[in-house]
């Protein structure tokens, strides 16, 4: 429950008279209200600087040093104070907290002494709120990570090595080269060899003038086959060896062959191997040159060397949508316009707009105003519908890119924030959970430890006297009130874990060991809260505890309707069933009424044993049993 | 001659510069650039509805309470709700964190038309001082009228079936999902029929107020229990 809320807590108090007059059962005591003196001032003295405040807002958070009697340790006798000798700075934002209920991080405070301050006062630092909670976790990651680069620069500088395998350090290598030297050298090393291939490749193709013994220009790469054959084996042989050391090294060898960057390698270095096996067979020679294209994949190994080609291959993957609406309405454009043009200049003799697929690279060159000229409309109408063409044309692609070019940039920066969001969501709504269950939780241990009232209630004298409640006044009162709650609706709270624990025992039916408990809590309620209806009741009473005893030899049953009248035309079971407890129930049965209960029969007990379990409400229905027309008296299986 | 030449160049560059506004201004008219910095200020709305009581001694007068009980009630008011008055909204959610495991929005929902005696959306601290007055302070009679009040949700003087129904699903709707014993679809309406068994004497399918305070001071456990939270402030 939130600081500000527990001011509000009288008036939840008060208004629970609202359930007064609905109640069934006569309600709990009041916690004792022993302390009920005047609110007071306390003064907190840190290093000099006077705070003062109310000595209830310091009780909300009865877990700190401020709300507990730890701060007793710090009262001063002579000035009648307490005396903290702490940073008053962030004191201020600690006090607050008690005041407001959020806890606050001033950005201008270094994180290990703010750290240090929660420390002591005993707040743990997750409940900061939203507003900073994400400059507080970034800030502490950054400091982190200066702590673990000044371990690991502390550790090399000691020679100490910490304990890691072979393996381990092979991957920190490899992923930051900046860690060793030797992995600097290998990151150069490879970037290099990636160059010279990518060169190779691309010197391969240039004429190199006459050879000796031909007739025509022949590119370098037939002139000199040897020495590029060799280039490309060493630096074939070079992502090789590096490909297979990374997949050693992988913490996850399966994850890392089917990352993005191992696929590269993988294409960058088949095709030498694939050349190698096929030699020089002439039939398959064509597919081994579309092979060496493949080659120029080289370059993408760069990306792990360049950060900003990695941001921008992530960019074009975001902006996917917006690149594919562009590309839609340009296809749109392009179909409409080559249609007109064709047509418009299907009269004209020797026109080049054979076919509409023909006119498509008319429109799409002009469109995108390069304008080559190896197409154009001789006709009139041509040479209009050509012109609007082109405007379309400036039109159609000079809108949309800015536009995506500032999507790329807010789509990018809000990925980022999202990422950020997501991952700091799960972490709040698992805080939240958890505090929503620590309040529960608090009020059901209360329960079972304490276990309230029932002998207490008997003794109103011992009201005064406190058997020592742990928890404050506040939480007192709070737990009081959700007494009272249960008490109205007849039912009581559970948590989860148990909850599921009964459907599950019910399901399986294990009636007599796990529900006599039960069975005696609700008699010892009927007899003692409420004395009045256990008066009313008393001839249901009997009823209602023998053909519960006889349902516990019912095993599969769940929930039986007797009903005064027919109504055997369901299965055998419940037919049986009708009999049997027809002879105990025919006391108070006078009418052969079948009422409603038809309708709340829903289905063959095969099918929802759970749904119908443990419905005890005996109490209930036996009081709408005082009076005239027979009813249905619902009896759970136990 | 060069002056002519001038003069072209002169009006190109004055044709140029008209078309570059011309076309920022219509990009700025379809929304694609935006030059006022002072957007944001725009979007957000102040909420600048403030709200003070009036003075101590006039809702002394008007309520039980002693001035030192109104300030303590005041302190926590303000806390919560700075701007002076609560809305629906907020009461809602101040309302559902004293019951976390069910849903206890539209019981508030309820409550929140009680306190606002007046009607307009809003419960500002005379309000809330008012209704808190009545129930702890008041006599039984007061308190079975509010709680009259609480039950009749049209404000016609008359409990019907389907209003208590209404309020007795919203009380079993604070439990939430894990009770014990489960929570059927028919416990409400059980309870609403014995409810009206109790308390409608002339059977008449409606509970007036004389009805209702007749019978809970008939009732020794409802008197018991009105009376519990006397001592709350």
């Amino acid at each position: 429950m939130a600081a500000g809320v527990a001011a509000w807590l009288p008036f939840a108090r008060a208004a629970a008279i609202g359930w007064m007059p609905v109640a069934n059962c006569p309600m709990p005591l009041a916690p004792g209200d022993k302390n009920k003196k005047q609110d007071e001032l306390v003064i907190l003295n840190v290093s000099g600087r006077r705070f003062q405040t109310w000595k209830n807002t310091l009780e909300r958070f009865p877990d700190t040093l401020l709300g507990s009697t730890e701060k007793e340790f710090f009262f001063h006798e002579e000035t009648k104070e307490y005396f903290f000798d702490r940073d008053p700075d962030i004191f201020r934002n600690v006090l607050n907290f008690y005041r407001t209920g959020k806890l606050h991080y001033p950005r201008h405070e270094c994180i290990s002494a703010y750290d240090e301050e929660l420390a002591f006062f005993g707040i743990i630092p997750e409940i900061i709120g939203d507003c900073c909670y994400e400059e507080y976790k970034d800030r502490k990651r950054e400091n982190a990570e200066r702590l673990m680069d000044d371990s690991d620069s502390e550790n090399k500088a000691e020679g100490n090595l910490p304990s890691r395998t072979c393996r381990q350090t092979m991957w920190r290598a490899f992923e930051n080269p900046h860690t060793s030297t030797l992995a600097l050298v290998f990151y150069y090393v490879t970037g290099f060899f990636i160059a010279v291939s990518v060169i190779t490749n691309v010197v391969e193709t240039v004429p190199c003038g006459i050879g000796p013994s031909d007739v025509k220009d022949l590119p370098c790469g037939e002139r000199y086959v040897v020495a590029f054959f060799c280039l490309d084996t060493a630096c074939v042989m070079i992502f090789t060896v590096e490909y297979l050391l990374r997949l050693f090294a992988a913490p996850s060898r399966y994850r890392f062959m089917r990352s993005v960057m191992s696929i590269i390698d993988v294409v960058a270095i088949m095709p030498y191997y694939i050349g190698l096996v096929m030699t020089n067979n002439e039939d398959v020679s064509g597919a081994f040159v579309t092979l060496r294209v493949f080659r120029v994949f080289r370059i993408f190994k760069f990306s792990r060397h360049s950060q900003g080609l990695r941001i921008l291959g992530y960019t074009l993957k975001s902006c996917a949508s917006e690149l594919g609406f562009l590309l839609f309405s340009l296809t749109m454009a392009i179909i409409i316009f080559a249609t007109v043009m064709f047509y418009a200049e299907k009269g004209s003799t020797h026109s080049k707009f054979t076919s509409i697929p023909a006119s498509f690279w008319y429109t799409i060159v002009t469109m995108t105003t390069l304008g080559y000229g190896d197409m154009v409309p001789k006709t009139i109408a041509g040479k209009i519908f050509g012109s609007i063409c082109s405007l379309s044309g400036v039109l159609v692609i000079a809108l949309p890119v800015p536009v995506i070019v500032s999507n790329f940039s807010r789509i990018y920066h809000q990925n980022q924030r999202a990422d950020k969001r997501r991952a700091q969501k799960k972490a709040r709504l698992a805080r939240i959970k958890i505090a929503k269950t620590g309040n529960a939780n608090a009020y059901l241990q209360i329960k079972r430890n304490g276990l309230m009232n029932e002998a207490m209630e008997l003794t109103p004298g011992d009201k005064e006297q406190t058997r020592n409640k742990p928890g404050s006044a506040v939480a007192r009162q709070h737990h009081h009130l959700l007494h009272c709650l249960e008490r109205t609706t007849n039912h009581e709270f559970l948590d989860e874990p148990a909850f599921e624990q009964n459907c599950l025992e019910g399901s399986m039916q294990n009636c007599p060991s796990t529900h006599s408990p039960s069975l005696s809590s609700e008699s010892g309620t009927a007899s003692t809260c409420c004395s009045r209806r256990s008066n009313k009741k008393s001839a249901h009473l009997p009823n209602s505890s023998m053909s519960a005893a006889n349902l516990r030899s019912m095993q599969e049953l769940s929930t039986i309707h007797i009903q005064c009248g027919e109504q055997i035309s369901f299965n055998t079971s419940r037919s049986s069933l009708n009999d049997k407890s027809e002879e105990g129930m025919r006391i108070n049965c006078k009418s052969s009424q079948i009422t409603t209960a038809i309708i709340s029969i829903p289905t063959p007990p095969g099918i929802t044993p759970e749904g119908e379990n443990r419905s005890r409400i005996p109490n209930q229905s036996s009081t709408s049993m005082n009076t005239t027309s027979c009813n249905i008296v619902k009896v759970s299986a136990l | 001659m060069l002056s002519v030449e001038w003069e072209s160049e002169g009006l190109q560059t004055v044709a140029i510069v008209v078309i570059i506004c011309a076309s920022l201004k219509l990009f700025h008219f379809l929304g694609l650039v935006d030059f006022s910095e002072d957007s944001v200020e725009d979007d957000l709305e102040m909420a600048t509805i403030c709200h003070r009581p009036e003075g101590l001694e006039q809702l002394e007068a008007q309520t039980k309470f002693t001035k030192k009980e109104l300030q303590i009630l005041y302190r926590g008011f303000k806390n919560e709700c700075p701007s002076g008055i609560v809305n629906e909204e907020t009461f809602k959610e101040i309302y559902a964190q004293f019951f976390p495991q069910g849903d206890a929005s539209t019981y508030a929902h309820f409550l929140f038309n009680a306190f606002d005696t007046d009607h307009n959306g809003s419960v500002s601290f005379e309000d809330f001082v008012l209704g808190l007055s009545v129930l702890l302070r008041g006599t039984i009679q007061d308190k079975l009228k509010w709680a009259f009040n609480l039950y009749d949700i049209n404000k016609d003087g008359y409990v019907t079936k389907e209003e208590m129904l209404d309020i007795m699903k919203s009380i079993y709707d604070m439990m939430g999902k894990y009770t014990y014993p489960v929570l059927r679809d028919e416990t409400p309406r059980q309870h609403v029929e014995n409810f009206f068994q109790k308390m409608d004497k002339n059977k008449d399918g409606v509970v007036t107020i004389d009805e209702f305070i007749d019978t809970c001071q008939k009732d020794e456990n409802i008197m018991k229990s009105m009376q519990l939270f006397e001592n709350i402030i």
